[in-house]
């Protein structure tokens, strides 16, 4: 494989994960410094990448892969175009400035290499998700995002609050990733396609399929879950429970984004429909204003700036829901400042918590004169996320009002929604560049000072990226937006990106508004948060609390279907599996009336009839035995003359394996009667062998009808004929029933051998916990696991 | 159970038992026979010696414990699905040496490694299983 083109994504991808394992290795040789050196695989990442832009961005994409299960058509290839190029040289060239800053978070914290290993996990994983072409790689990273962010939230797992978040993203994301499975094997079945590209070549076929709303619903439960729109967005600020570098990282540029970037991906297949144009904008629109009203109720910076990305994906989910080419200009703009701006403002919030010892936004002010670098770099990044000029925020909120605006209901409707939205999100900017650095100097419960290098080189760089984007309209049209664009919507698309509006329009008038109604908002912004406060007391129920109830009811539930059924009584055991077994086996022939024809009187010779009445005779000696012992003993008879009965059909291999299994188990059975001291007589109330005897009676007969009608149904020769004309020319073997076992199915028998094993230690271990129990119940359940140990043996 | 008779023969008898198993176990890809037939046989060999002279007797007689036994067979009839992998082959396709020794031909299979694994198995869960029920005290 070659080092360099896109051909060489494989180590580009593979690099993070490599980092991962050296990660802890260097920290503790190197300190926190092993930030520096563990930086540059990120950023080797990102130079890759920003390598093929020029080809990315002349149209071109790739699809470098290797075969992974061909049988099926799986393989493990990825996919480079605009869209995908965009987000890998996001992920890698913020990931940079996260593993500097992760540096100096955790500085001096005994699992910083544990951390940072972490971190270079999610990091491949991501890129393995945007890069991914097969669906199912696709999925595979997809999960391992969530695994990660498991890892990332639970990180300080000492408390419950951490661990409950942890969970709390876990399960919602990962169900989520479920659903979208579903909708990819549902999208493979109905498409015959394995891979991203192929999909997206197909045209209108989703769209036009009786499938097509399944396959979309089932794909939105997996996006709308990862990009935490309402109502699952409930556990992104949660998740905020995480060190602060974890929080920049996922919850502003990367892993929530995911979603978005899987409905920008299949939009091409699955977009411009009424159901897409109808969902999207309206979830997009909801998690919009919902996100951004809970915002202003936190005064935790992260908490604040956590809520405003749950805004910020709706309002990306409600543009790319619009399908309008001029709207998902607007997205595709967005999409890059937020990743920018959040990142570093989630860093400031960091920074500010590390310094001053809180991020509770009332008990911080005046820090301008102490953190003069984060206070600027914050005032950068709030710029942008204000939407004002000369920062790439502001390019984003004008190519997003001229792409909603227009005359009619459901213009005016996203309009407004937007203006809302974006006037909220202006309050929150200020509300964290602004309030903890200006007005009198409050007393902190650490004396702040300026957070060193490790700490500033984030936000510094990332607003600033904000601004020379800007600066540079044009190229960053043509090199980033450009191919994103034309990823999202199918068609090479040409877009011009200025920074100074080209008329004074809809759009212009329409920031200006903004800015007034946010300045306005700003001003009020204790009445409004007190206002919602009040408003949120009042409903009281939340989907988060929803959550809490939904998993105890889950675990109560579970406990008590456990408590039911594994009473830890032996005998219940038993009489529920021959029951159902019984059921299982006579419901078809009295449901369907598929009773086997009678028997015709077999044409015996008289050893054969012999036999038979041994085992009659055995039969009946079982049910007359007075003691448990003789009763095991003449259950053997019967077991020696089924195998004579093997031996005289023809079935030598059976009979011989049929008297070695009847020997060990009268033996093995002898042996648990004295060694667990049971009592030598059955004293069952009649009552329950009246039960035991109508299901034993049952449980025959249905074993009985079974094999009688196998027996008369026509059989299918095709198994018999191959394993006959075979097994001496390939397998060199005149067994048949060895060769089958140990070379045609060895792979089952190789599964078979492992649960004997398992068994045998179970057993093992039962006997041994044995002595320190004495209980009359412990004794049955022992005796019990041996006949099920026993019933595997046979089954072997 | 533990008349002089038995306890006279039953070395002799597990150790014909044995004997026995392994032939049983070799035989087993062209006749009657195989490596869980003679794992059980030689289980019972265990088993019948353990009933006669003790759990410790046959548990120095076999030196190691049941359970390792019965964890090297798996081992190994998983190793034995491994060498037609450098062969460019699927995980488990047989492959056959014909050696020659003492002027006879012996073939030599990766199936027939697979069913000597199953063989230990078999030897080792049962007879582990066994001789922990015999013991009188607990170990």
């Amino acid at each position: 494989m070659p080092l360099f083109g896109p051909e060489a994504t494989f180590f580009a991808v593979l690099a993070p994960f490599a980092a991962a394992i050296v990660a802890p290795a260097l920290t503790r040789a190197m300190g926190h410094n092993a930030a520096w050196p563990l930086a540059l695989v990120p950023a080797a990442v990102f130079v890759f990448f920003a390598g093929l832009v020029p080809q990315v961005a002349g149209g071109e994409s790739f699809t470098p892969g290797i075969a992974w299960a061909p049988a099926y058509g799986v393989s493990f290839s990825f996919f480079i175009d605009g869209l995908s190029t965009m987000f890998a040289l996001l992920i890698s060239g913020i990931g940079t400035f996260i593993i500097l800053y992760a540096g100096g978070y955790l500085k001096g914290h005994a699992h910083q290499g544990r951390f940072f290993s972490f971190l270079f996990l999610f990091m491949g994983a991501m890129l393995g998700l945007v890069l991914g072409n097969d669906l199912l790689t696709l999925f595979v990273f997809w999960e391992l995002t969530s695994i990660t962010s498991f890892l990332l939230i639970g990180f300080d797992h000492l408390r419950a609050a951490s661990r409950r978040a942890a969970i709390q993203a876990l399960v919602i994301t990962g169900g989520g990733g479920l659903s979208l499975l579903a909708g990819f094997l549902v999208i493979m079945s109905v498409t015959g396609e394995a891979s991203m590209s192929q999909v997206l070549a197909g045209g209108d076929v989703l769209r036009e399929h009786a499938l097509y709303p399944l396959i979309l619903l089932l794909v939105l439960g997996g996006a709308f879950t990862k990009s935490a729109q309402f109502p699952f967005h409930f556990w992104l600020p949660n998740a905020m429970e995480a060190p602060t570098p974890v929080s920049a990282f996922l919850h502003s540029a990367t892993m929530v984004k995911a979603g978005v970037y899987l409905l920008m991906r299949m939009h091409p297949v699955l977009g411009d429909t009424a159901l897409w144009t109808t969902i999207l904008p309206v979830f997009g629109g909801a998690t919009l204003i919902v996100g951004t009203l809970l915002a202003v109720r936190q005064t935790d910076l992260k908490l604040m700036l956590a809520y405003t990305t749950v805004a910020s994906l709706g309002l990306l989910v409600m543009l790319t829901g619009t399908s309008w080419e001029k709207a998902i200009e607007g997205a595709a703009l967005y999409l890059l400042a937020h990743s920018l701006f959040k990142g570093a403002l989630f860093m400031v919030a960091g920074t500010i918590d590390h310094e001053a010892g809180t991020r509770d936004v009332t008990r911080l002010g005046g820090l301008r004169g102490a953190m003069p670098v984060t206070f600027v770099a914050a005032c950068l990044a709030a710029l942008s996320m204000s939407g004002l000029p000369p920062f790439v925020g502001f390019i984003a909120k004008e190519y997003l009002y001229a792409g909603i605006w227009g005359d009619g209901g459901i213009y005016y409707a996203l309009t407004a929604t937007a203006v809302i939205g974006n006037a909220l999100m202006l309050v929150i900017a200020a509300a964290v560049a602004l309030k903890p650095f200006l007005g009198a100097k409050v007393e902190t419960p650490k004396h702040a000072h300026e957070g060193p290098l490790l700490l500033f080189a984030g936000p510094v760089a990332l607003s600033l990226t904000g601004l020379a984007t800007a600066l540079l309209a044009h190229s960053t049209g043509v090199y980033l937006i450009q191919p994103v664009i034309t990823s999202i919507t199918g068609v090479q698309s040409t877009v011009d990106v200025h920074l100074v509006p080209g008329y004074v329009g809809a759009p212009l008038i329409l920031s200006g508004l903004t800015v007034l109604l946010g300045i306005v908002l700003y001003l009020k912004l204790d009445a409004l948060r007190a206002a919602m406060a009040g408003t949120l007391a009042a409903i009281g129920w939340g989907p988060d609390k929803g959550f809490d109830q939904a998993i105890a009811g889950l675990v109560r539930f579970s406990a008590a279907v456990t408590h039911r059924l594994q009473s830890g009584r032996m005998d219940i055991y038993m009489t529920l599996t021959f029951l159902v077994a019984a059921i299982a086996l006579l419901a078809p022939p009295l449901l369907t009336g598929s009773w086997p024809a009678a028997l015709e009187m077999p044409d015996f010779r008289f050893y054969e009839w012999g036999v038979l009445a041994i085992a009659a005779v055995g039969l009946i000696a079982v049910l007359t035995a007075r003691t448990r012992l003789t009763a095991i003993v003449s259950l053997g008879i019967q077991g020696f003359a089924v195998a004579l009965i093997f031996m005289l059909f023809g079935a030598p291999d059976l009979s011989f394996t049929q008297f070695m299994v009847e020997t060990l188990s009268v033996v093995i059975l002898a042996l648990v009667m004295t060694r667990l001291n049971l009592q030598p007589r059955d004293h069952r109330p009649m009552g329950y062998r009246v039960v035991h005897g109508l299901i034993a009676t049952a449980l025959g007969v249905g074993f009985a009808t079974l094999l009688i009608r196998v027996t008369q149904l026509t059989f299918d020769r095709s198994l018999s004929d191959f394993f006959e004309a075979y097994s001496r020319t390939i397998a060199h073997g005149r067994n048949i029933v060895n060769v089958i076992l140990v070379d045609f199915r060895g792979f089952d028998t190789f599964g078979e051998i492992a649960v004997v094993m398992i068994t045998g230690l179970c057993v093992l271990a039962l006997i041994r916990v044995r002595p320190k129990r004495a209980a009359e119940g412990a004794l049955d359940k022992a005796s019990g696991d041996e006949a099920l140990s026993k019933r595997e043996e046979v089954q072997v | 159970m533990r008349t002089i008779i038995f306890r006279t023969i039953a070395p002799y008898l597990a150790a014909l038992m044995v004997l026995f198993s392994i032939f049983v176990l070799l035989r087993g890809h062209n006749e009657p026979g195989g490596g869980f037939i003679g794992g059980l046989i030689a289980a019972s060999a265990f088993a019948i010696y353990g009933i006669a002279c003790g759990v410790a007797a046959v548990r120095r007689a076999i030196t190691l414990h049941p359970m390792t036994i019965s964890a090297w067979g798996l081992f190994i009839a998983g190793l034995s699905g491994l060498p037609s992998l450098f062969l460019a082959q699927p995980f488990m396709t047989s492959q056959w040496w014909y050696v020659h020794a003492f002027g006879v031909e012996i073939p030599l299979s990766t199936p027939l490694f697979f069913d000597i694994g199953v063989y230990l198995v078999v030897v080792g869960s049962i007879s582990s299983i066994a001789l922990a029920l015999e013991e009188r005290e607990s170990d």
